[in-house]
């Protein structure tokens, strides 16, 4: 058997998205501010597709900027935000202790540049507080940016909430919904959202192309500057075969949210409910405010690469927070920030599938997993010791 | 290029000499749980101080596995004297080679054989 369980890194890219965009490289291939035919049918259907993913956020045309991606939307949304704010004396930003990298690293960068940072904690369900996050606005703060659904552990904030408080404070209020569009209903007017980022890739759409949603009236400047492409936000000749690519994505795939949603919850609840059956492993984040397909969980006593290793062997392609697939000599921020020890985020397994997912798949994941992580604790000292007792276990049996 | 090479699959997939000696005579372990490997090398050496039999348990990734087994394979039937040479480059090389973030899994295995045999040796010395 194979299966892809990796959705939440990048998805395979649907039929119907692919042939939405051979014709802008085959035929309609001008450049869209050219002024002869096949330039001014490429503008066309850009404005088309800006027309069609507007619709689907619920925002107007001119308040979609197409970017290169999640994390190009994200760093002009934060450092745009950032610098209006610095004009007006406000020099104070509010986040979460496990947002993605584009997201914190380009909060470090302002901190260097004398902006103060206050990352909310997203305690051991992996959801803010809204208390905290009320109690955390001060007069000079510029900006709040809280991802809409975290890409490692899942979970979904309140986002609409949040949204609410920061409106009636007047804080400008960007989400990297990266995670979210595509996958739970998300709608920038009803959850009061200024800013959202958003990928193509993530929803069965291409790779390299994003969206940054800029709510009319709130300023915006440029990342990258050069021509005046994206009136004049966004510089640089548009992407516009991605473009198509991510404007069929993005319908398709929120035309088909309620079937999919129907379809995923009974089978993710199922994979919950079989991984939880291991002893001495815990699900990473709230069961309930969830995606609808991403699992992550730790297991005791295992590291995550070699289970990854194992279950690429057994044809399940997934991913795991230990610092060994991290890169780093730490595991993964998120998990540490929902308060896993090291020991145990070492362990972690992400299984994110999409809406092809079948029950017997699910099953046969199951069993795997079941497998490889016996087969590994057998081999492992550290498991040794927690089962005579030389070492206090974490997780419960 | 894949990330590791056919020898450490191999020696990942098909790990030889994991399991515990329950009369073993000089007992070793490198690393912890917090960075996320732990090495424990198993020893039984005869009078002869030859290494008749060796066995590990190991906690992390694909290469600290591949790296322990390997390490077993190359000091089982040895010499102690021989096993105290056993540096992680030659492990490493045994292995076609590690990914530079990997090196560290060879280091343990050097590592924690070493406590095997000083383990033994000071066994031996009470
Ligand atoms: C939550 C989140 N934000 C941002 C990104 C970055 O998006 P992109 O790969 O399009 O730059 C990703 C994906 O990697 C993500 O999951």
């Amino acid at each position: 058997m194979k299966i892809y369980a990796d959705n939440a890194a990048t998805t395979k890219m649907s039929k119907q998205a692919i042939d939405a965009m051979i014709p802008y490289m085959e035929e309609i291939y001008g450049n869209p501010s050219s002024l002869y035919e096949i330039g001014q049918k490429a503008k066309e259907a850009l404005e088309e597709a800006r027309e069609r993913v507007a619709k689907v956020l619920n925002c107007q045309p001119r308040e979609i900027i197409f970017t290169s991606g999640g994390s190009e939307a994200d760093n002009q949304a934060i450092n745009s935000a950032a610098k209006v704010g610095a004009m007006k004396g406000k020099k104070h930003i509010i986040s979460t202790t496990f947002e993605h990298h584009a997201v914190l690293h380009t909060l470090k960068k302002l901190e260097k540049e004398g902006f103060e940072i206050t990352l909310l904690d997203v305690h051991s369900n992996g959801l803010v507080d809204l208390k905290e996050l009320e109690e955390a606005i001060r007069p000079d703060t510029a900006l709040v940016t809280i991802m809409y659904a975290n890409n490692e552990i899942g979970t979904v904030q309140p986002i609409r909430e949040i949204g609410a408080i920061c409106r009636a404070k007047g804080v400008t209020f960007h989400t990297d919904a990266v995670q979210a569009v595509a996958h739970i209903p998300v709608d920038v007017e009803a959850d009061n959202i200024d800013m959202l980022s958003l990928s193509a890739h993530k929803f069965h759409g291409p790779k390299g192309v994003g969206v940054l949603y800029v709510k009319k009236g709130v300023p915006v400047f440029n990342l990258i500057e050069g021509g005046a492409q994206e009136r004049g936000k966004r510089a640089g000749t548009e992407n516009v075969p991605g473009i198509m690519g991510m404007a069929k994505a993005l319908e398709d795939a929120t035309n088909s949210l309620e079937k999919d949603t129907a379809h995923l919850l009974p089978l993710r609840d199922k994979l919950i409910a079989g991984l939880d059956a291991i002893p001495y492993s815990e699900l990473n984040g709230d069961r309930e405010h969830r995606l609808p397909a991403t699992v992550n969980f730790c297991f005791e006593g295992i590291e995550g690469e070699s289970l990854l290793m194992l279950l690429d062997d057994k044809g399940i392609s997934a991913s795991s927070g230990s610092a060994c697939t991290s890169g780093s000599l730490d595991p993964s921020h998120v998990l540490l920030a929902i308060g896993r020890p090291h020991e145990v985020a070492h362990g972690s397994l992400r299984l994110s599938f999409d809406s092809n997912i079948t029950e017997e798949e699910i099953d046969y994941i199951i069993e795997s997993v079941n497998e490889v992580v016996t087969y590994l604790r057998n081999m492992s000292p550290f498991w040794r010791d927690l089962m005579t007792g030389k070492r206090p276990h974490v997780f419960s049996e | 290029m894949a990330l590791y090479s056919d020898v450490v699959m191999d020696h990942f997939r098909n790990p030889r000499n994991v399991g515990v000696i329950e009369d073993a005579n000089g007992i070793g372990e490198e690393g912890n749980a917090v960075c996320g490997d732990i090495m424990k090398i198993y020893l039984k050496i005869n009078d002869d101080e030859i290494i008749e039999d060796v066995k590990f348990e190991t906690f992390g990734c694909t290469s600290a596995i591949a790296s322990s087994s390997m390490a077993t394979e190359m000091i089982k039937g040895k010499p102690v004297s021989e096993a105290l040479e056993l540096s992680n480059k030659a492990v490493a090389e045994a292995l076609q080679g590690l990914p530079e973030n990997k090196m560290h899994c060879s280091v343990l295995a050097e590592e924690a054989i070493k406590k095997a045999i000083e383990d033994y040796q000071s066994r031996k010395n009470k």
